[in-house]
């Protein structure tokens, strides 16, 4: 009957298991023994019940499937012993958790051993709950822990304290209920129950205004006497650490007078003396002293403001930053960041302490200065430490170097002096770490260089030289090759010599050998090569000697087994051979890049993600409809073979062109203004023969398979409104965006062609808005339901910035398209409409139910309404 | 909050995990598969915090053992490491100088001591000798259900020999 009689023993299987020489055997072992286990549940087995659960639990450790156990908890569990018990919690607690429905089995057992006469039954339920309870089981149990708060056995106490932070965390509607029991545990003298008891009080504070407001008023002073009490206590060997007399109760009562004295001047005054004695007591030469400090440097900094304390700080972290043990700079650094808000002048101070930390051989500390120096960064000291920083990228390590570029070209284009110093310092990272910039970074290097007339012979020198020693660095060789194709000419004539540089012998066709080796490099990529191409074009006109072996170059690629080159590199070929006579005004300069509605365009990168421009579809010579673009967008756009759209077709069209997530709803404000797409240089090019068409509305397919991030596509699209036209350009039609969309979205009236009809349904409704939303159904797909929202504006005056944004539960998917504009006219003069995709998974079952919010401007008020919308028809 | 336990050894083989936050199969085998590969190649001399994917992870090597706990962004680091420091020396108490093959061989042991320390990732207790004694007298519970079994089970098959 004993079971440790028969079968393997826990004892022999880990041995069995630990004797395994490989993987396969393990693996063996383990499916032998989940067999035997399996079979002995399958048995109803209870003597083995106990011994097969912890045989799983160990089999689990390893990482194998042991779901088949779940209900061997559970029965443990419902057992009468402790033992039984004690094993079927732990199993629960390793086995299984929050999201799985099986959990829901055992609220009842928990709830009869939270009133069990065993008082070590109650603290394994306590337990339990306290680690792995769901929503459900917090709502059902909370008034079982909130009793237990008052239990008799201070280890119960803590214990439930403990479980109620887990309830309200799950359900903080609870947190009401727990706030007068909370208070009364800080009044407690056994240690567990005040630290568990400040740590309910914290995090109450947390959820709750009214507990925050409750233990401000009455409770601040008694922490305060507690918080004396500890800091004075004589030696306490149960408790003492380090020589402090529990440093956990220290830092648990610095951390609930943080939130107490933030934002209230009398409870920060009350606690002042006590901080201050702290902060000059506390030894800091081991770590639990340290700790405590560190708190209490944060509360002084959270709390509100007095001078003394802080320098009193500020000295503190000072301290740490030239301590020698790690830990204490780490943390000195991360608290650092937070007193920048406070004093930034203080921090300044540290400033080369800090840009050593940096160059640390610990990566941790690495990153918590890289952040550091970046809020450290201002007009009067970028340029000393953006050379520290460049310098420093040389010498660091491959995995430090994303990060440390991605800051540095930040830092570099937010404080930039001057262009010159923009362009050598961008220059620099390229060259250095060119693989490792986000493209968006030197789209907009380029904007700049366009933008900077005077400086375009000295960039196109620079780029020359960094190209001859760091060709490997994709992003440096693009701008190369772009500033190449644009302004090749200058480099060979020297033109517009700056005194600060040397002059360089650069011949024709050392220019085009640039361009060459760009585009043979291997490890070019399509972006690259396809730009290098069009630089061929622009030399070969820029420099007639080398016509025919640029010929020859472009000739090479009609092969290519890319689509987008081989087009290229034959309509150029052809351009070389029979139009001579117009190819110099074909391939003039760009023109320059409007440098306003980039950085607005990028600023705002997600609404102009959505942007479409309206511009005339240009007849191709080979009868391809193209969509207009500006030569850069064209040139990085690599898959134009999307014919331009019919606007008869449904919105969907627009968002599969895009293939962006456009929910939630972008904004409109940087997308609605009228946009000019001009006619680029390459496409007039193209066009030669042809004639413009009529300007029928087309969406551009800004996005490339290589580019399909979300800001790139700012980028690129930033760039379209900006290119002027040029001398022969045709002149497109401005097509506003709202009308370009309104072409596309379903018309409401319409009822789809066999789907079902809805009545209009008044989803909300307050004094100043109105939303109507006309539901319909796609035919053969009832999981999705389309949805027609129209706002209507009540009230007399326009509403501005009008955003619609809607949330749903996890079992529906929703889809926004853009809305139709971001105004809205007074009176109901007019509305905005916006076209909603809801996807209900579990159609059939549940209906489908929307929170929504709704922000907008009235007289530049700014305006919020929220609302949940559950008056939809039950079947959808 | 301390989102999470994990107790590695030095071969990157996993002894206690505990998990205060609900994470899927899939990301506990993630986080430790990837935690292990930053903290075990870490050198001896660097801080005991790494960040890793969002995480914030305390650890601290103990002979052959990593003790790592994983934390919010707003935690005291140096409290956890007192934490961590404060779980091996009740573990140490309790097994009588504590060896990593003491919390393989009664790994379910070593459980019942974090559940004693920690509860929804938060301190329970800060006295050592508290937790020492709740543990015991559950121990004591458990061995005295045990020999009422076995006492029990020597009556019945003494009565049908």
């Amino acid at each position: 009957m004993n079971s440790f009689f028969s079968g393997t023993r826990l004892r022999d299987m880990i041995r069995a298991i630990r004797a395994c020489k490989t993987a396969a055997e393990e693996r063996a072992v383990v499916r032998k023994e989940c067999a035997a286990i399996r079979t002995s549940i399958n048995e109803n087995d209870h003597d083995y019940r106990h011994r097969n659960l912890a045989k799983l639990m160990f089999i689990h450790m390893l990482g194998y499937p042991t779901h088949f156990g779940q209900m061997e908890c559970l029965k443990l569990i419902a057992s009468a012993g402790f033992p039984e018990k004690r094993i079927g919690y732990l199993g629960l607690m390793l086995l299984l958790d929050e999201r799985q429905e099986v959990l829901m089995l055992v609220t009842n057992s928990l709830k009869q051993d939270l009133n069990h006469s065993n008082q070590y039954i109650v603290g394994l339920a306590l337990c339990a709950l306290g680690n792995i309870c769901s929503a459900e089981m917090a709502r059902d149990l909370a008034p079982e822990v909130e009793r237990l708060l008052q239990f008799r056995d201070p280890n119960i106490r803590k214990k439930a304290a403990l479980c109620s932070i887990r309830i309200i965390r799950k359900v903080p509607d609870l947190a009401e209920n727990f706030i007068n029991p909370a208070a009364a545990l800080l009044k407690e003298k056994h240690h567990g129950v005040l630290i568990t008891g400040i740590q309910l009080c914290t995090d109450l504070c947390k959820v709750s205004p009214e507990a925050l407001e409750f233990l401000r008023k009455k409770h601040t002073e008694g922490l305060v006497r507690t918080l004396k009490d500890v800091v004075n206590s004589p030696y306490t060997p149960e408790y003492d650490i380090a020589g402090i007399a529990d440093p956990f109760l220290h830092v648990r009562l610095l951390k609930l007078l943080r939130a107490l004295g933030q934002g209230d001047a009398d409870s920060s005054d009350a606690m002042n003396d006590i901080l201050a004695q702290v902060a000059t007591k506390t030894e800091s030469n081991k770590n639990a002293g340290n700790a405590i400090l560190y708190e209490c440097v944060e509360t002084i900094m959270s709390i509100e403001d007095n001078g003394g304390l802080r320098v009193l700080a500020i000295n503190i972290l000072g301290r740490f930053l030239s301590n020698r043990d790690n830990n204490i700079r780490y943390v000195a650094l991360n608290m650092l960041m937070k007193a920048i808000t406070v004093d930034a002048q203080a921090v300044q101070r540290h400033r080369a302490t800090i840009l050593e930390c940096v160059k640390d051989s610990d990566a941790s500390i690495r990153k918590r200065a890289l952040e550091l120096v970046y809020l450290l960064v201002n007009e009067t000291n970028v340029k000393p430490l953006t050379k520290e920083l460049i310098d420093y990228l040389e010498v660091s390590d491959q995995d430090f170097k994303g990060d440390l570029t991605a800051k540095i070209c930040s830092i570099v284009e937010k404080f930039s002096p001057e262009k010159i110093w923009y362009i050598d310092q961008m220059l620099k990272v390229l060259a250095e770490a060119g693989n490792f910039v986000k493209d968006e970074v030197w789209h907009a290097l380029i904007v700049v260089i366009s933008n900077a007339s005077d400086l375009h012979g000295y960039t196109v020198r620079a780029l020359y030289k960094a190209f001859k020693t760091s060709s490997e660095q994709e992003s440096l060789v693009r701008v190369a090759v772009w500033c190449i194709g644009e302004y090749g000419d200058m480099l060979m004539n020297n033109v517009g010599m700056l005194g600060i540089e040397d002059s360089v012998t650069v011949t024709d066709s050392d220019i085009v050998d640039v361009v060459e080796i760009a585009i043979k490099h291997h490890a070019s990529d399509l972006t690259t090569k396809a730009m290098a191409l069009i630089a061929l074009l622009k030399l070969s006109s820029r420099f007639p000697s080398c016509s025919e072996r640029i010929k020859d170059i472009i000739v090479h690629h009609k092969g290519s087994l890319v689509l987008e080159l081989q087009q290229r590199s034959l309509e150029f070929n052809s351009i070389i051979d029979k139009h001579q006579n117009i190819r110099s005004t074909l391939v003039e300069r760009m023109p320059i890049l409007d440098e306003a509605t980039f950085t607005t365009r990028r600023a705002g990168s997600l609404p102009a993600a959505v942007s479409t421009s309206g511009g005339a579809s240009l007849n191709l010579p080979n009868g391809a409809v193209k969509p207009s673009t500006s030569l850069l967008v064209d040139l990085l756009d690599l898959s134009d073979d999307v014919p331009a759209a019919p606007s008869s077709s449904g919105g969907d069209f627009l968002q599969d062109l895009l293939g962006v997530d456009l929910s939630p709803a972008p904004t409109q404000s940087g997308t609605n203004q009228v946009q000019k797409a001009g006619t680029d240089v390459l496409l007039d090019l193209l066009s030669i023969g042809a004639h413009p068409v009529q300007s029928s509305s087309s969406t551009t397919d800004i996005l490339s398979p290589i580019q399909n991030e979300k800001s790139p596509i700012a980028t690129l699209d930033a760039l379209l409104p900006s290119s002027s036209l040029s001398a022969q350009a045709t002149s497109a039609k401005a097509a506003p965006m709202m009308d370009l969309l309104d072409g596309f979205s379903p018309s409401p009236s319409k009822p789809e062609d066999n789907g079902s009809v809805y009545p209009p349904l008044v989803a909300f409704e307050s004094s100043s808005l109105r939303i109507t939303f006309n539901l319909s159904k796609q035919p053969g797909n009832p999981q999705i339901t389309i949805v027609l929202a129209t706002f209507t504006n009540l009230t007399p005056n326009v509403f501005t910035d009008f955003i619609f944004q809607a949330a749903v539960p996890k079992f529906l998917q929703l889809h926004l398209d853009p809305a139709s504009s971001n105004i809205l006219p007074a009176s109901g003069n007019g509305s905005i409409t916006q076209n909603l995709r809801v996807t209900n998974n579990q159609h059939g079952k549940k209906s489908i139910v929307m929170r929504t919010r709704i922000s907008y401007k009235i007289n530049n008020k700014d305006t919020l309404e929220e609302a949940q919308i559950n008056n939809f028809p039950r079947d959808l | 909050m301390i989102q999470f336990v994990l107790l590695i050894s030095r071969q990157g083989k996993v002894r206690l995990t505990k998990w205060y936050s609900p994470y899927t199969q899939k990301e506990r085998s993630k986080v430790i598969r990837e935690l292990s590969g930053v903290i075990l190649t870490r050198g001896p001399k660097l801080c005991n915090f790494v960040e890793w994917r969002g995480h914030k992870v305390v650890y601290k090597r103990y002979a052959s053992l990593y003790f790592c706990m994983g934390i919010d962004q707003e935690d005291n680091e140096l409290e956890v490491l007192e934490i961590i420091h404060h779980y091996v020396e009740i573990l140490d108490r309790y097994f009588g100088s504590v060896c990593e093959l003491d919390l393989i061989f009664n790994f379910h042991k070593a459980y019942y001591a974090l559940d004693e320390l920690l509860i929804a990732g938060e301190l329970q207790e800060s006295s050592k000798k508290t937790v020492a004694r709740l543990i015991a007298a559950q121990d004591s519970l458990v061995e005295a259900a045990k020999e009422q079994a076995s006492s029990l089970s020597n009556i019945i098959s003494q009565a049908t020999k």
